[in-house]
């Protein structure tokens, strides 16, 4: 058996698959709070409330309508990101010319009542969610069994975390996105409805969390707290990458899925905290985060 | 709350006044209160099930044609042992409640315990699991009726290492009540000549437990054992079926389990799950009836031994306040330790000196979902430990109560 500091070669990587995995979801709640500082400034508390509505949605689909898994990837972002659309016109635009604190107190005032209301109503035992019967099952690796269902959400995080840096760093439309949040009124003068699509990116930084949501749903139980145990951490991650900076989140959502993996390997007490310990040194040495500019 | 008190002074007065009958019974009311999880991680185990066991219970004493006049309060303790704490004295000082049930979660039961000394009421607690309850903070004023850390560690451990499960490796949740769950189930395995192959400690409430899981997995131990509760518990269950721990011949051994858990995690995740329990509904008719009574007042949900155990002693409370005709807390808790215990659920049994409620213990395995044949068919009988030998020998408990 091979080994390197006492510690033998195949646990050592299936700890790293691992951490990929959880790195998977944190990429994928970090982008669209990226996504939605980025360009609107705002510091969307309600993140995690919308990752857990996302997953309630999915369990709806399932036990009301009998819609399955792969519906759900498509309609719970949809009316997850209906909602933030809504909550973005009624409230939120009206805080973009005061500080971002307000947008700060706004969000998580929002999200303590959304995560209240679904309390209130379905108590914490949380919900099973069935895992979707083409992903059931596994590999064995050989140093470790892989269940299937994690390999699909590596992929399929990976895939969308990709597409949405290249949707707005390398398109047209995306250019426009950040064009708008240097100087909204020239963009504005060019022709092009600067407050529609500050309304449209707000929701699909929250389809994403959705949609990150429904990946939870058949691992975790669906319970109204899935979302405040994790919003902190990602937050974590999105502070060590740099407000705003897409690439910045990805890269350190999975970075640190691999570190917080190994921790529990090395030393598990500490893997809680090991992502604070981190933002920690990052703040002290380089304030604006690993990616950030300024 | 002046007048309130004036009323239960004058009351109490015309009580006393009023001759033999009732002259000791407060206010002319029995009055039960169940204070537990009503909104989160334990409502489904306790919540409004224990006051429906209660009002069942005071049904089935025929209280009324008895001549007692019992009535049922419940609150929420949040899970925190300073509301817990705040309440039972407001119980207790203002609004003539004569005895606490239920009170699950060890910390808010441990401060239950305290205020109801101080205040020589009487506590029958059902759902904490701290055996210090009768062990080192023992008091003559708590019965502590339907399990304890001690049972559960005993129970699971010895049956376990003795039907062949002799190498373990314990997923513990890290904080006080997980150590000495982990600690004492520990002792029993290599006490019974079984070997602990490791241990990982997950800090509590832990979403994510693959890459414990796959250190359990690396292990080869024979027996997976879960010192943890709740949600942890449910969590690690559901994601060792993903990485097929089961399937792959290791057995999990949930150390605290209750027959909720087990519904919300679903048979095909459950499966093979070892583990002990005090009552179960499905072991014989009396159970049976009581609970079909009960799922059809409580929107189908089965009775947990939470609920049972909250049954039954409301049940035996009301026959010693009834023998006493006196709602006095210290003596009613003694009158319950001097007889001795008979209700349809638990049958015929005893509480011991320290307050502890002795019963058989059983070691159950969930079933697979083609054994399962209805509703809540979750459980088969692997072994009965004898009340005897369930619970903690009373010398070892350190309960200032007994003289040695």
């Amino acid at each position: 058996m091979t080994e390197i500091f006492g510690i033998s070669l195949p646990a050592l990587s299936g700890q790293l698959l691992i951490g990929l995995i959880n790195g998977s979801f944190y990429a994928l709640l970090s982008l669209g709070l990226a996504v939605i500082f980025g360009l609107l400034n705002i510091i969307n508390f309600t993140h995690g409330a919308q990752y857990m509505m996302g997953a309630f949605v999915a369990w709806f689909l399932l036990n009301k309508t009998g819609l399955g898994y792969w519906w759900a990837l498509v309609i719970a972002p949809i009316v997850v990101g209906a909602t933030g659309v809504v909550i973005e016109r009624l409230m939120l635009s009206r805080l973009y010319k005061l500080d971002h604190l307000y947008g700060l107190l706004l969000t998580f005032g929002l999200a303590l009542i959304i995560e209240g209301a679904f309390h209130h109503q379905y108590g914490s035992a949380g919900l099973p969610y069935a895992m979707p019967s083409q992903l059931t099952g596994g590999s064995n690796l050989g140093f470790m069994y892989l269940p299937n269902y994690r390999a699909w959400v590596i992929v399929a995080s990976l895939a969308i975390c990709l597409a949405t840096w290249f949707l707005i760093e390398r398109t047209k439309l995306g250019s426009y996105l950040r064009a708008a949040t240097e100087n909204p009124s020239l963009v504005q003068a060019f022709g092009i409805n600067v407050p529609r699509m500050i309304t449209l990116t707000y929701g699909f930084g929250v389809g994403l969390a959705a949609l990150a949501g429904v990946f939870a749903a058949p691992i975790y139980q669906v319970s109204p707290q899935m979302g405040s145990s994790l919003i902190i951490v990602v937050f974590a991650v999105v502070v060590i990458g740099g407000m705003g900076s897409i690439m910045g989140s990805i890269v350190t959502g999975f970075g640190l899925g691999i570190i917080e993996g190994l921790t529990k390997y090395f030393y598990p007490e500490a893997s809680n905290t090991v992502i604070f310990v981190i933002m920690a040194i990052v703040l002290m040495f380089r304030p604006q985060g690993l990616f950030g500019q300024r | 709350m002046k007048l309130k008190m004036k009323v239960l002074a004058a009351a109490a007065v015309l009580a006393l006044g009023a001759g033999t009958a009732h002259a000791q019974i407060s206010g002319n009311v029995v009055k039960i209160g169940v204070l537990n999880d009503q909104s989160s991680l334990y409502a489904d185990l306790g919540g409004q099930g224990s006051v429906l066991a209660a009002r069942m219970a005071i049904e089935d004493f025929k209280a009324k044609e008895k001549g007692l006049n019992v009535e049922v309060v419940f609150a929420d303790h949040q899970n925190k042992p300073d509301v817990g704490s705040q309440v039972a004295r407001r119980w207790y000082d203002a609004e003539g409640v004569d005895a606490i049930f239920d009170v699950p979660n060890s910390g808010v039961a441990l401060a239950v315990n305290q205020v109801t000394r101080e205040k020589g009421k009487a506590f029958i607690n059902s759902g904490a699991a701290s055996s210090d309850l009768t062990g080192k903070q023992c008091s003559p004023n708590t019965v502590h009726w339907t399990y304890d850390t001690w049972m559960l560690a005993n129970g699971t451990g010895k049956a376990i290492v003795k039907t062949g499960g002799d190498t373990w490796f314990f997923l513990t949740a890290d904080y006080a009540f997980g150590h000495a769950l982990e600690r004492d189930t520990e002792a029993v395995v290599v006490k019974n000549g079984g070997k602990v192959l490791g241990k990982v400690r997950h800090p509590l409430n832990t979403q994510d437990f693959s890459s414990f899981l796959l250190q359990a997995q690396a292990s080869k131990a024979k027996i997976v054992g879960l010192a943890n509760a709740g949600g942890d518990t449910v969590n690690s269950i559901k994601q060792a079926s993903e990485f097929g721990i089961v399937k792959g011949g290791q057995n999990l051994a949930g150390l605290l389990v209750f027959l909720t858990d087990v519904h919300g995690l679903g048979l095909d995740k459950a499966q093979g799950l070892i583990f002990t329990e005090t009552w179960y509904w499905d072991m014989n008719d009396a159970n049976r009836a009581f609970a079909k009574r009960f799922a059809a007042a409580n929107g189908n949900k089965y009775p947990s031994m939470v609920h049972a155990g909250v049954y039954a002693g409301v049940l035996h409370y009301l026959k010693a306040v009834h023998a006493l005709k006196s709602d006095d807390g210290t003596k009613v808790v003694a009158k319950m330790k001097e007889l001795p215990t008979d209700d349809p659920l638990f049958g015929k049994g005893t509480i011991r000196a320290d307050g502890r409620k002795l019963h058989p213990a059983y070691l159950f395995e969930v079933k697979k979902p083609s054994e399962s044949k209805g509703p809540y068919d979750y459980y088969k009988l692997r072994s009965t430990i004898p009340a005897n030998e369930a619970f903690r020998p009373i010398e070892q408990g350190d309960c200032p109560l007994v003289k040695k």
